[in-house]
């Protein structure tokens, strides 16, 4: 513990010296970053297959692609970024300017998930380096390999001085917790997320929660069969491609009206076959599950018998950890329809490979069916229905929206990613990256040839009178009154 | 009736009344265009209607001078309901932005939405200011309201339940009175946001209920905001400012007041001198019988303050000032000369009439002891020495400053007022109240068109080439990849 203070104590003194908020050495981290993620694909592909069993499609795709793209543009625009921005002025200030000035917090905490390991632990850094701070990366111990990756090549590629990674479980997270902050980055579960926010509050830290929640997928009535069949392909591949159902904007469960299910559940079950083959765990195309905990708690989900019950694919049994894989079971691509409201697969999010479908008798349900549940972080509804999408934006509440898709949310730079109630606090990618590890300061500058004389006691009627014309801008009023060609109006007396 | 009266609003009422609210947020009136201006509208009506009330509650509860509480509280907040009168089409709108090679083809754009039901708890020293611009900021984004005034400041308090609920939708905006036992009943409610004015202390316990139900926050704190006062200035000019960012502000009882300044050794004597003059001159000779400058709020507070001067390697250092009228609730402008630096009124936020100074070699250093304590919510500079300014601006960190006067900052539309570290988190004014109290919902449409398969199994290396291309935006890469994607 007295070693950490000390750690901590060095970087705060680095941050002081000024280093991380040059221009120069925010360019070589990142940089720094992009060699890292080129040189070491291969690498980076071993151990989310270790960790995860994942594809290295899949590991390009979620977590390599994305980082490289976002630090390119965090290159590209460090420089607007990094610039004040003028404020406009009233006339009536006269002689003085005003510029919002970004900068760094100082030291920071990154906290990040297991299940994009690789891609949750440097997206944040790259909005902290950019903006200027030092800071501390925490990744999770459920990914064991990929923490060890990223303890060893981040300080072989970025300076140690001021970005530092920690690894380590649940005690060593409590005692960095403890610790004062600039601010708390963290992406997990909300019941952490509580403790996080919890800890923060002692020391009147910000932080910023990526959380989760159930993110539902409208699939309303589509009339091309082109477009069923993207859509499909697009709910499936988001489900079970993206980790295996264990990702925060993966699709949760799909809403459906009674009459397009037929089509709908026949057409998944196609495309099931089409896209991760006869037996997709020989397609190695679905992640695993990461441990033993969460295999479990997801086998538990079905164990339920009204649950079991409403399984249409597969009702193949669920497999035991491939002896040279480390990360814990594979579970079968899982449809069902009409599970019990009630039952935990309803309530709880599902964070693996089991796809409810509710239907209802009209596809206007799915709004008021999503209201009545915690806000998500991120609402899918495949529709081309223009009155349909206006309501679903204005009636519903998430983090975000997308249409006809789903994750690709995740790649835009240019929209906030965050969560809204229990999905989370704050947003970052792109430019709000920066902003989420930025203090944007207020300054103004006045000078000292005019004044206003009479913003100074001894207070009089006359004073009060010019007052009431500068807040009105009412600027000829505010020269007859100086010129004195204008009576006061006398003041309520106290 | 003698029993509602008595009843005490605890953790029934308060669950009672946020279910009211979510209901009429429910329903959707808050959001309407219409409605938000109907509430503004209503709000600036209030205040030009009953000014006199207003400054009669404010002489109350702080013997806040008529022009102080004019230009503090009044048209400041008559400004904020203007300001969003007139620009809320504009902030209600989506905003397009760009969306890149990546995600084509697809069109996205930013939505502000309301959060739901929010709770502000505002402060005792502007207690209608710090009441009504949090509000006008939750309606304006469409929100519903609950506010909770100070009891400290009863007269406004008590002014402010009777008003909103005469001038606004009581629907949708409601005032809780109350203190310690009201507040945790509200605290322990969960909220979509929480907007505190207030003290350090009470932030963390906001924060910490906060967090039981990941409820985003927003904190206006304090701390002892400096003012480095160089010898190149224009002293008479700076001496004004220096008294109306002090005294005439709430008899320095304002987060954003000057608590202490820095100045040279050899410059502090001409300093010192100018300020009595100053101050003779806004206030008198005898400066605690004038009625231009408020009371010390309460007893509890006289009595700190009384206790910060009476310490005493304190009291001795005293050059201007440090008469005290209990009855009246008043002490003098008082100006000391280097306190000890480990003395409670250097180590708290002085927040009354005292003003220490404390002298060093140059004014680099000053700046040194600034960083050394908490992070201010305001910092100032007096100077006429463009590189000291820049200086400033660069190495010392605040919540918000000002070079050359003092407080003024905050009357700037265009600029974000909130703290940072100790200071506070969050900011509001103008475009930033509605942008607090709004969800920007990223919204993005795509079309059936376009790369499907490609992202998704079965994954096949002439897919994978593709992939790459199109998540790195790379032109080249994405036709050769579709060349040879095409090719057989």
């Amino acid at each position: 513990m007295v070693d950490l203070e000390k750690e901590l104590a060095a970087m705060r003194e680095y941050y002081s010296s000024g280093n991380t908020r040059d221009a120069s050495w925010r360019r070589a981290q990142l940089r720094g970053l992009l060699l890292l993620l080129h040189e070491n694909q291969t690498e980076i592909f071993n151990v989310l297959k270790q960790d995860l069993g994942k594809h290295p499609a899949e590991a390009y795709r979620d977590e390599i692609g994305s980082t490289i793209k976002s630090i390119n543009y965090a290159l590209d625009n460090l420089k607007g970024w990094m610039s004040s921005e003028k404020a406009k002025l009233p006339k009536v200030a006269l002689l003085t300017t005003a510029a919002i000035v970004p900068e760094p917090l100082g030291l920071v905490l990154v906290i990040s998930s297991w299940n994009f390991p690789i891609g949750l632990s440097i997206e944040p850094l790259i909005g902290a380096i950019a903006a200027g701070n030092s800071m501390v990366l925490k990744p999770s111990e459920l990914a064991p390999s990929c923490s060890s990756f990223l303890a060893q090549k981040i300080p072989a590629y970025l300076d140690s001085n001021g970005i530092k990674v920690i690894e380590g479980g649940p005690t060593v997270g409590e005692q960095l917790l403890q610790q004062k902050w600039d601010k708390i980055f963290f992406t997990g579960s909300a019941g952490v997320g509580r403790i996080v926010m919890a800890a923060a509050a002692k020391h009147l830290t910000p932080v910023t929660l990526e959380l989760g929640g159930k993110c539902p997928a409208i699939v309303d009535f589509l009339s091309s069969s082109w477009d069923i069949e993207v859509a499909v392909e697009r709910v499936l591949g988001a489900k079970f491609s993206a980790c295996a159902g264990q990702a925060c904007i993966g699709i949760d469960y799909i809403l459906v009206e009674k009459k397009f299910y037929p089509t709908l559940v026949e057409l998944i079950k196609i495309k099931l076959k089409t896209m991760f083959g006869e037996n997709p765990r020989d397609s190695h195309s679905v992640a695993r599950i990461i441990n033993r905990h969460h295999f479990l708690r997801l086998k538990c989900l079905l164990d339920d018998p009204n649950v079991r019950a409403s399984i249409v694919h597969t009702k193949k049994s669920q497999e035991v950890p491939h002896s040279r894989i480390s990360c814990y079971g594979y579970i079968e691509p899982t449809i069902l329809v009409d599970p019990p409201l009630e039952s935990m697969i309803m309530e709880d999010e599902i964070f693996g490979p089991l796809l409810p479908i509710i239907t209802l008798q009209k596809i206007e349900d799915s709004i008021e069916f999503i209201r009545s549940r915690p806000k998500p972080l991120s609402l899918y509804a495949f529709t081309n229905d223009r009155s349909l999408r206006k309501r679903i934006i204005s009636e519903t509440s998430s983090g975000s929206v997308v249409f006809n898709d789903a994750l690709i949310q995740y790649l835009a730079d240019t929209l906030p990613f965050g969560g809204i109630g229990d999905s989370g606090i704050g947003r970052y990618h792109g430019k709000f990256s920066f902003d989420e590890f930025t203090h944007y300061k207020a300054v103004a500058w006045r000078s000292f040839l005019v004044d206003f004389w009479f913003r100074f006691p001894p207070w009089n009627d006359h004073k009060l009178q010019l007052f009431r014309h500068c807040y009105e801008y009412d600027y000829l009023g505010v020269i007859l009154t100086v010129l004195r060609l204008k009576k006061p109006k006398p003041s309520s007396a106290s | 009736m003698a029993e509602e009266e008595n009843r005490v609003f605890g953790a029934s009422e308060a669950s009672l009344l946020i279910r009211e609210l979510r209901d009429s947020f429910k329903s959707g009136r808050t959001k309407s265009y219409d409605w938000r201006v109907s509430q503004l509208r209503g709000i600036e009506k209030m205040i030009e209607e009953r000014e006199k009330d207003i400054i009669q509650a404010l002489y109350m509860d702080l013997s806040k001078p008529e022009l102080e509480s004019f230009f503090s509280e009044i048209s400041t907040s008559k400004s904020s309901c203007k300001k969003a009168l007139k620009e809320l089409k504009k902030w209600m709108m989506p905003e397009k932005v760009k969306t890149s090679m990546t995600t084509y083809p697809s069109s996205a754009e930013i939505v502000s939405e309301p959060l739901g039901v929010v709770l502000v708890i505002s402060a005792w020293n502007y207690p209608f200011l710090l009441s009504l611009d949090p509000v006008i900021g939750a309606i304006a984004a469409g929100n519903a309201v609950v506010l909770k005034p100070s009891e400290i400041a009863p007269a406004t308090s008590s002014l402010l339940a009777r008003l909103l609920e005469e001038y606004l939708d009581k629907s949708a905006i409601r005032v809780v009175e109350g203190a310690v036992p009201e507040t945790t009943a509200l605290l322990d409610q969960k909220w979509d946001k929480i907007m505190y004015t207030g003290s350090g202390r009470v932030g963390r316990i906001v924060m910490a209920a906060a967090a039981r139900h990941l409820t985003p926050v927003i904190l206006e704190l304090g701390g002892k905001c400096p003012a480095i006062v160089d010898s190149n200035v224009k002293l008479e000019v700076c001496v004004r400012r220096i008294i109306a960012g002090k005294w005439a502000a709430n008899s320095g009882q304002a987060c954003i007041s000057i608590d202490y300044i820095i100045t040279t050794k050899q410059f502090a004597p001409k300093l010192i001198d100018a300020l009595k003059k100053g101050i003779e001159e806004s206030f008198g000779e005898k400066p605690i019988e004038s009625p231009d400058m408020s009371r010390i709020v309460n007893a509890f507070h006289f009595k700190r303050l009384v206790n910060l001067l009476d310490e005493e390697r304190v009291y001795h250092k005293i050059v201007l000032g440090g008469q005290r009228e209990e009855k009246l609730l008043k002490i003098a402008p008082t100006v000391l000369l280097d306190v000890p630096e480990d003395s409670q009124i250097m180590q708290e936020e002085i927040f009354g009439p005292m003003l220490p100074i404390l002298t060093v070699e140059n004014l680099e250093e000053g700046f040194e002891v600034v960083n050394s304590k908490p992070k201010p919510l305001a910092a100032y500079l007096f100077t006429n020495n463009e590189q000291l300014k820049k200086e400033f601006v660069q190495n010392v960190s605040a919540g918000g400053m000002l070079v050359n006067d003092a407080i003024l900052h905050v009357t700037v539309p265009g600029l974000p007022f909130g703290g940072i570290g100790e200071s506070g988190i969050g900011a509001y004014h103008g475009k930033f109240s509605f942008d607090a109290f709004s969800h920007k919902k990223g919204v993005m449409y795509r079309s059936f068109e376009g790369d499907s398969s490609v992202r998704y199994p079965p994954y096949t290396p002439k897919k994978q080439r593709l992939l790459k291309a199109l998540i790195n935006g790379n032109i080249i890469g994405i036709i050769l990849a579709l060349i040879s994607w095409y090719r057989k």
